[in-house]
């Protein structure tokens, strides 16, 4: 069997590491257990986010994770240099919170139910610069 | 066991030093299918730290050319060579191993229930007061929570109609700003105009519920009209799913007007009692 160390993944951005005192760190939620995301948004952006030489890490459903109190939230809120493709921010926050661990106000939440993938994924991976 | 408790299958697909690269498409098509799945994705493609979390069993999954490489911060880890697999063996790779590990499963349990947006909430305890199947509680400092999400009813977003401060959002949601989408004034102006929302139905919504089954019940014995009571209470239903987008198989599962009403006194209780100890250390 192989359990159980202590805290949560590594996932720095290579591009971004010696540009940024912070690592940037991305989180793509693919909301998968309901239709709310439009299919070709989410998987425009995870396209994008492959074919890209970030490192990332890709969750099944914020929400669950949030239901379940999934200590990779706390691990994940405690990165200043925080940004996540899901749904609405304030709905995101709310996830966070309920689980016990409230993102920084640094965290940059893109929206993949209102806006495109190529935006989503440009703003992800350059912080908006692209 | 609680779902507080149980551990996950995490998947960490690796093409760092020691593996070989994936196509892009390749590595776009192999998440997907992970992710539909319920597995969680961790791309790597140069790190070798991973570390794993106390509820957490972790795979990774690479085109290894060799003995797979050290990785740091975690215990101990399970390799899966895929070279030349299809993303649907690599999901076959990971249910093996998911099947071996007993780790629950994501995906079993739609994630619907209540977020509250604490900026927003003023803890006036009517959701508390007004859910009849336990979803919110009370913590020990007096703030209302989302207590046993998986008693919510999936698709229902009643309680957020009672919400005068539009505090309650279901992610999942198709309209806003139940949603998470910001609230906006003409939000605040249709909420303002439903804060009691027991007054688009004639009043206090235990009670409607409770009258009609008197009438009901005044109507049986006195007319034995089992077709108009019956027709009023489709009336009723289709009002309230009209209203507060109630699915009709929440609506049919509601507990009888007698349970309901022990509930609703159950539950104003606890609202009271909350309250009542939110008051108290401004007194003092």
């Amino acid at each position: 069997m192989f359990p159980a160390g202590e805290t949560g993944a590594d996932l720095s951005n290579g591009n971004c590491m010696s540009a940024a005192p912070a690592p940037i760190r991305i989180l793509y939620c693919h909301c998968a257990f309901a239709r709310v995301v439009p299919a070709d948004v989410k998987t425009g952006v995870l396209a994008q986010l492959a074919a890209s030489s970030a490192e990332f890490e890709a969750v099944p459903d914020l929400c669950e994770m949030s239901a379940r109190r999934d200590p990779r939230l706390a691990a994940l809120a405690a990165h200043e240099s925080l940004r996540i493709a899901a749904c609405f921010p304030r709905a995101v926050h709310g996830l966070f919170q309920a689980a016990g661990s409230p993102l920084p106000q640094t965290a940059q939440i893109l929206n993949m139910r209102t806006d495109p993938a190529d935006k989503v994924a440009s703003e992800l991976l350059t912080g908006g610069a692209g | 066991m609680s779902r507080l408790d149980t551990a996950h299958l995490r998947t960490v697909l690796y093409e760092g030093p020691g593996s070989l690269p994936l196509e892009p498409d390749a590595r776009s098509r192999i998440m997907v299918a992970l992710l539909d799945k319920g597995y969680a994705v961790t791309s790597l493609r140069d790190s070798t730290h991973v570390t794993a979390l106390p509820r957490d069993f972790v795979v990774v999954l690479g085109r290894f050319t060799g003995p797979p490489p050290l990785f740091d911060g975690a215990a101990a880890l399970q390799f899966e060579q895929i070279d030349g697999m299809d993303p649907s063996d690599v999901v076959e790779a990971a249910d093996r191993v998911h099947a071996n590990t007993g780790a629950a499963k994501s995906g079993a349990w739609k994630p619907w229930f209540p977020v509250i947006d604490f900026g927003r909430c003023t803890n006036c305890m009517q959701c508390l007061s007004f859910c009849l199947f336990d979803v919110y509680g009370v913590s020990s400092d007096g703030k209302i929570q989302v207590r046993n999400q998986d008693n919510c009813k999936t698709d229902c977003p009643a309680c957020s109609r009672v919400c005068p401060e539009v505090a309650i959002m279901f992610p999942k949601y198709r309209h806003s700003p139940i949603n998470g989408d910001q609230v906006s004034s003409d939000d605040m102006r249709r909420e303002a105009m439903k804060v009691d929302i027991s007054a688009l139905l004639g009043g206090d919504i235990y009670s409607m519920l409770r009258d009609r089954s008197v009438k009901a019940k005044s109507r049986f014995s006195k007319e034995r009209d089992d077709e108009r009571a019956l027709k009023e209470r489709q009336n009723c239903l289709l009002k309230l799913q009209k209203e507060m987008d109630i699915p009709m198989e929440v609506l049919a599962s509601l507990p009888s007007p007698d349970e309901i009403r022990a509930k609703a006194e159950q539950a104003a209780a606890r609202a009271r009692e909350a309250l009542g100890s939110q008051v108290s250390p401004e007194v003092h």
